[in-house]
């Protein structure tokens, strides 16, 4: 074998490097899942007043990147683009990853962990959180039986090879190795049927997380009709973004769509982004207007609050200005553009957090901050060490999840009429 | 907490209790959906057995609390659907001492973060000429509750006399009812005790309280911890003749108590006066707390 050249060796360190950081984050956030399961909610910031931080608001953050990358992988099918229709099968992956990402969050931050499964048994359909629930437990049933059908051809191809693949492939058919027309058919029938319930399934969910802010009426800071729209977009421009970023770093540079795909994707991110600005502008200026009241209290806190840097640094800024000036001006760039998806993805915590957390930190009488005093009983919050251990391993996982997915099952074949996902 | 102490030689046990205990509550729960279709909740036998206390004939100036013990008498004797119970505070009388909320924390044996009312000092004015007012906030009891709608598992509903009625055991802990709660009236139990980081842990912590008519002992995280928890009237007293504990605590006989749907009774007397308010009407909760100013 020859000597590994500069380059080689440059990709070596830096497999290394990412390997040792993920490790890192795997133990310590291990070490935090650990403590919650130990020590229950005693070691969180969060308490009986703002019940609910960041967990919540990662919560949300995840599964809005989970039905932004499905509805994407959707709108590509309905507008039928031929371009994009090969990241279907990837962005199907980061959908179902996103998912369980967020749904181990919201476990983790259930008082009675035991339990979850009494919104199946005993659900109360007048409450959103119930249809939440129902909701993207049949998108996620939806997301795995579509990743089986958009990958079946490709497995059944692998199982007649040898190795590792013919063992993935086996285990994952569930014995439908067939290649024939008509069983290739048969997927795409299913995918097409599938893809047409899932689209107003993928609308509901984030809708329905919107709602479940929205119809509470003891907050006004929550108490808008334009939040289930707002998640929706929100879910759209931050899923999409992610989708940009991944097929950017991740995609096969050999491609010869792959300039062009990361383009179009990215175009339409920007234009969605655009949309979601003049909804965020609306959800602020409007309560604003009058200079009083319980909402525009809160909006000033956010706005000029001891954490206007998260909305002003990383979401205005990180989040929406330095994307937008990279879309405007690399646009022949691909890994620019990633760049850019990566940035709105990453930063739009910021946004899922100052939608959760502003709601809870004003007490609903004036002067019950100081009628009983324990650090349960605070209308303050900042995350403390321990939560954002949980949100470190959850993202380790999601990361692992990413590779062995991307690594084990062919979501990034390229070509081939029949591969496509429809 | 600031930091958790933790022992590292305790820790793998501690994780095996915690899954040993997870595992138990796991399939005890799913045996009680098997197994209970309707919700009938046994009574503590102790509870169950015990009659109403025997009162002294009305007499002139009497305390007030004579008054409301017997009217709650008389409510007993009506089906459960026929009681309205209501509450109503006399903020002119209120003098701050906070003896309700320490009564209350001692009756529901309240760990540290749950508090059921919480009183609220009010400044009003500017030097020289300041006063100051005290508002008992407990559970506003509404009869159209914001938090009631929003409970994913139906833990928590309006009884047949008004009061708004947890299940502990079937809360999972999520804590949107907490959110929804316009009076802050919800707090949630995450399993911390006052003898935290002491040597042992104390009895007060341990003692059992009697919530809704069963017997609830904190430990091991069974509930109530983990789930969300607020004021109940004392139902658990009020079934057997006694009134609430912030009532029958409040050195300034501010809390009244009694049973609305009675046209003698001295709550409906005092909430047909011009004087009364309730807290954020303009939400429609209807709120059965009065305010007497």
């Amino acid at each position: 074998m020859a000597r590994p050249s500069p380059r080689n060796s440059l990709g070596t360190m830096r497999t290394t490097l990412l390997g040792a950081l993920w490790l890192i984050a795997f133990v310590v956030g291990a070490w935090g899942v650990a403590l919650r399961l130990l020590h229950g909610h005693e070691l969180a910031n969060y308490g009986s007043y703002v019940v609910w931080g960041l967990w919540v608001a990662a919560y949300n953050y995840f599964s809005g990147l989970s039905a932004g990358a499905f509805l994407l992988s959707a709108l590509i099918y309905v507008f039928g683009s031929k371009e994009l229709e090969q990241i279907g099968k990837l962005a199907l992956l980061v959908a179902v990853i996103t998912l369980i990402m967020a749904l181990l969050l919201i476990w983790l931050d259930l008082g009675h962990m035991e339990r979850f499964y009494y919104v199946f048994t005993r659900p109360n359909f007048r409450s959103l959180m119930a249809w939440m629930v129902w909701l993207y437990t049949a998108y996620f049933v939806l997301l795995l039986a579509e990743l089986y059908f958009a990958l079946r051809a490709d497995l059944a191809r692998w199982s007649a090879r040898d190795g590792w693949r013919r063992v993935v492939a086996r285990l994952l058919l569930f014995g439908r190795r067939s290649l024939s027309q008509s069983a290739v058919q048969f997927d795409r029938t299913a995918l097409r049927v599938l893809g047409s319930l899932g689209v107003p399934l993928a609308i509901a969910f984030p809708g329905g997380v919107g709602a479940l802010f929205g119809t509470v009426l003891a907050r006004p800071y929550w108490h808008t009709p334009l939040y289930p729209i707002l998640f929706l977009t929100g879910a759209l421009v931050s899923g999409g973004a992610l989708m940009t970023a991944a097929v950017a770093f991740f995609w096969p540079k050999n491609d010869p769509k792959y300039t062009a795909i990361v383009q179009r994707l990215s175009m339409i991110v920007f234009l969605i982004l655009l949309f979601d600005l003049i909804l965020e502008w609306a959800e602020f200026s409007i309560p604003m207007w009058y200079g009083v009241g319980p909402e525009f209290e809160l909006l000033q806190k956010v706005l000029f609050g001891p954490f206007w840097w998260v909305f002003w640094i990383l979401h205005v800024l990180l989040g929406t200005l330095v994307p937008i000036a990279i879309f405007l001006t690399q646009r022949n760039k691909p890994l620019w553009l990633g760049v850019a998806g990566g940035l709105i993805a990453v930063t739009f915590m910021a946004v899922r957090l100052n939608i959760v957390v502003p709601g809870l930190i004003e007490p609903q009488l004036r002067g019950l901050e100081k009628a009983y005093h324990h650090e349960k009983l605070v209308f303050e919050y900042v995350p403390s060490l321990f939560e954002w251990q949980a949100v470190l391993f959850i993202c380790a996982l999601g990361f692992a999840l990413f590779y062995l997915g991307k690594t084990l099952l062919p979501v990034m074949s390229v070509g081939g009429a029949e591969e496509g996902r429809r | 907490m600031s930091n958790g102490n933790l022992e590292n030689s305790g820790a793998v046990g501690g994780m095996r209790e915690e899954l040993w205990r997870l595992a138990r509550a796991f399939f005890s729960g799913l045996a009680l959906v098997l197994l209970s279709a309707q919700r009938g909740q046994a009574q503590d036998p102790e509870l169950e057995k015990l009659d109403l206390p025997e009162l002294p004939p009305p007499q002139p100036n009497e305390d007030v609390l004579l008054r409301m013990m017997r009217e709650l008498q008389r409510a007993l004797q009506k089906p459960v659907e026929q009681r309205r119970w209501v509450m109503v505070i006399d903020l002119r009388k209120c003098v701050g001492c906070h003896a309700c909320t320490i009564a209350c924390i001692a009756e529901n044996k309240l760990p540290p973060g749950v508090v059921y009312r919480p009183v609220i000092t009010e400044e009003l004015g500017e030097f020289p000429n300041v006063s100051m007012r005290f508002i008992p906030r407990p559970c506003m009891q509404c009869d159209d509750p914001p938090c009631v709608p929003v409970c994913p598992v139906k833990a928590t509903w309006v009884r047949p006399d008004g009061v708004i009625e947890m299940d502990y055991n079937a809360c999972i802990g999520c804590r949107y009812c907490i959110t929804a709660c316009p009076y802050n009236a919800r707090t949630a139990d995450f399993g911390l005790y006052h003898s935290d980081h002491t040597p042992q842990r104390a009895a007060y912590d341990e003692a059992p309280s009697f919530e809704y008519g069963r017997r609830w002992k904190r430990e091991g995280g069974n509930s109530p911890i983990g789930n969300a928890r607020k004021c109940h009237f004392c139902v658990h007293r009020l079934e057997v003749g006694e009134l609430p504990a912030c009532t029958t605590s409040c050195i300034g006989r501010a809390t009244f108590f009694g049973d609305a749907n009675d046209p003698e009774s001295l709550v409906a007397e005092l909430i047909s006066k011009p004087n009364v308010m309730r807290l954020k009407e303009e939400l429609g909760t209807k709120p059965k707390v009065y305010y007497l100013v």
